[in-house]
């Protein structure tokens, strides 16, 4: 028995040892906004073809993202949907600087197939889905954490139809998952990133309209440097701000800037 | 497939079970053998984290380990790295949730041996540690394995507290269950698929080692 445990305690220290030494070797990690699913794993691929390193990025709700940036976890850059949780991080002392906006979203109302609603640029299908009393479960992000969700519910109050849809709105941790509900027929519809519904097998999943830029605050999407970021963390951040990033941006649905 | 995840799914398993069970065997044989004041609490203790939900644990976790608590920044001082968004979180995390499936099977594999069989061998001269390793340990085997494989599992298939405490971090904290969330968001569902279904075998396999391990450590002994 004295040997089981022996074997045992070392087994616990060889864990503790192997997980030092897995961080310690690890590419540097990059938390990114959910919209960003497809353009920059494409980014960051273009970047390691180009100048052969390695980033890992990690996708979730710029909210949650800056909460657990607040905890400590170890990001070395921060691409976020919006401008509010970025500059929240300046303030706290945790940037290198205020950052840069590296690209404006835009927010689409997608139907899959099969679905009663009718999309339009205006939400009238909507509208008129909901007078009818058919509308049935309708996706968004989760406002409070995702930026491009506070975006949905400026347009839908903006239409009226707020107060309306409550009832049936679906919340997404994230935007991606929110385009998930909306894409999977498990929903009528939802207000979705443009980037999401651009990427691969979306376009004969169902259609949609993009929704006008003066509808909903702007989506000005910053990123910041924490002060912890290395060499190919802050040369990922140049990359970003270059030609071949921007192009790639621009493919998937975004403004960029001049 | 994401193979680092599930490798980090295994570590956490073993690391977990290896923090746990050596405490379990005391502490369980304690609850067993002993009586004393406030036992009823103390089980009820250990017993929590089973009816917790995870995000519980998680909040407090975070709170007090995160970068802007102050036992968080002394702990960051001295050990030279954070506690949660990292492995060893997820350890103390896991060893956390998993104390109740630990000492509870445990505690019942031990009270199942009658005290004359204790005061016998102790008649027979068995210093204690000679008593607990030849006669008690040997009895309460199928409760200690069935901790064992009960924490595995229950490692492999933790969600809610790896992803508030560890973060999705790829080679750290990002688990196989926390993968497949990770690539369902994606819009990876084949990846994702492929992964639950490795989860669904294991944990089928796992079950079924359970029932034949216990059944033959049974018969060897009658």
């Amino acid at each position: 028995m004295l040997r089981r445990i022996s074997a045992l305690i070392s087994a616990a220290t060889l864990v503790a040892v192997t997980g030092a030494a897995l961080s310690a070797q690890r590419a540097p990690t990059v938390a990114a906004a959910a919209n960003l699913n497809f353009a920059l794993t494409e980014i960051a691929n273009q970047f390691k073809a180009d100048q052969g390193k390695q980033i890992e990025v990690v996708f979730g709700a710029s909210g949650t993202l800056t909460r657990q940036i607040q905890d400590g976890a170890p990001f070395e850059l921060f691409l976020a949907a919006d401008e509010e949780f970025p500059n929240q991080l300046t303030k706290a002392g945790l940037t290198r600087d205020a950052g840069v906006v590296y690209a404006t979203g835009r927010l689409v109302i997608f139907a899959p197939n099969g679905s009663p609603l009718a999309v339009d640029e205006r939400l009238n299908g909507l509208a008129r889905l909901i007078k009818s009393g058919k509308a049935g479960r309708f996706a968004i992000a989760n406002p409070d954490v995702a930026p491009y969700g506070k975006a949905a519910e400026s347009v839908l109050k903006k239409r009226g139809l707020w107060d309306a849809i409550r009832p049936q709105l679906v919340l997404g941790d994230t935007i991606a998952q929110a385009a998930q509900f909306a894409t999977t027929g498990n929903a009528i519809g939802g207000l979705v990133a443009y980037s999401l519904v651009l990427g691969p097998g979306f376009a004969e999943r169902g259609k949609y309209a993009v929704i006008p830029e003066g509808d909903h605050q702007p989506l000005r999407q910053r990123m910041v440097l924490m002060k912890r970021a290395g060499t190919t963390a802050t040369q990922f951040y140049t990359y970003l701000q270059g030609n071949t990033a921007k192009a790639i941006l621009r493919k998937h649905g975004y403004g960029v800037p001049k | 497939m994401d193979w680092t995840a599930l490798r980090v799914s295994l570590w956490l398993g073993a690391g977990t079970i290896a923090i746990l069970l050596p405490l379990g065997v005391w502490f369980g044989r304690l609850l067993a053998v002993h009586q004393f004041r406030g036992k009823v609490l103390v089980e009820a203790l250990v017993t929590v984290p089973l009816v917790l939900p995870p995000t519980v644990l998680g909040f407090y976790l975070l709170v007090l380990f995160g970068a802007r608590s102050p036992l968080g920044q002394a702990f960051q001082s001295l050990v030279g790295q954070s506690l949660p968004f990292s492995f060893q979180g997820l350890l103390v995390a896991s060893a956390i949730a998993n104390i109740p499936f630990v000492v509870q099977p445990i505690q019942r594999g031990f009270e199942a041996i009658p005290s004359d069989v204790r005061d016998a061998a102790a008649c027979c001269g068995l210093t204690p540690w000679q008593r607990f390793t030849r006669i008690e340990v040997p009895l309460a085997w199928p409760g200690i394995l069935t901790a064992a494989i009960l924490t595995f599992a229950h490692t492999l298939g933790e969600f809610g507290v790896v992803l508030m405490v560890g973060g999705n971090l790829p080679g750290e904290t990002r688990t196989l269950s926390v993968a497949i969330y990770d690539r369902m968001q994606a819009f990876d569902d084949r990846s994702a698929g492929v992964m639950a279904a490795t989860l669904l075998v294991i944990a089928v396999v796992t079950l079924m080692l359970t029932t034949t391990l216990s059944r033959r450590v049974g018969v060897r002994r009658g």
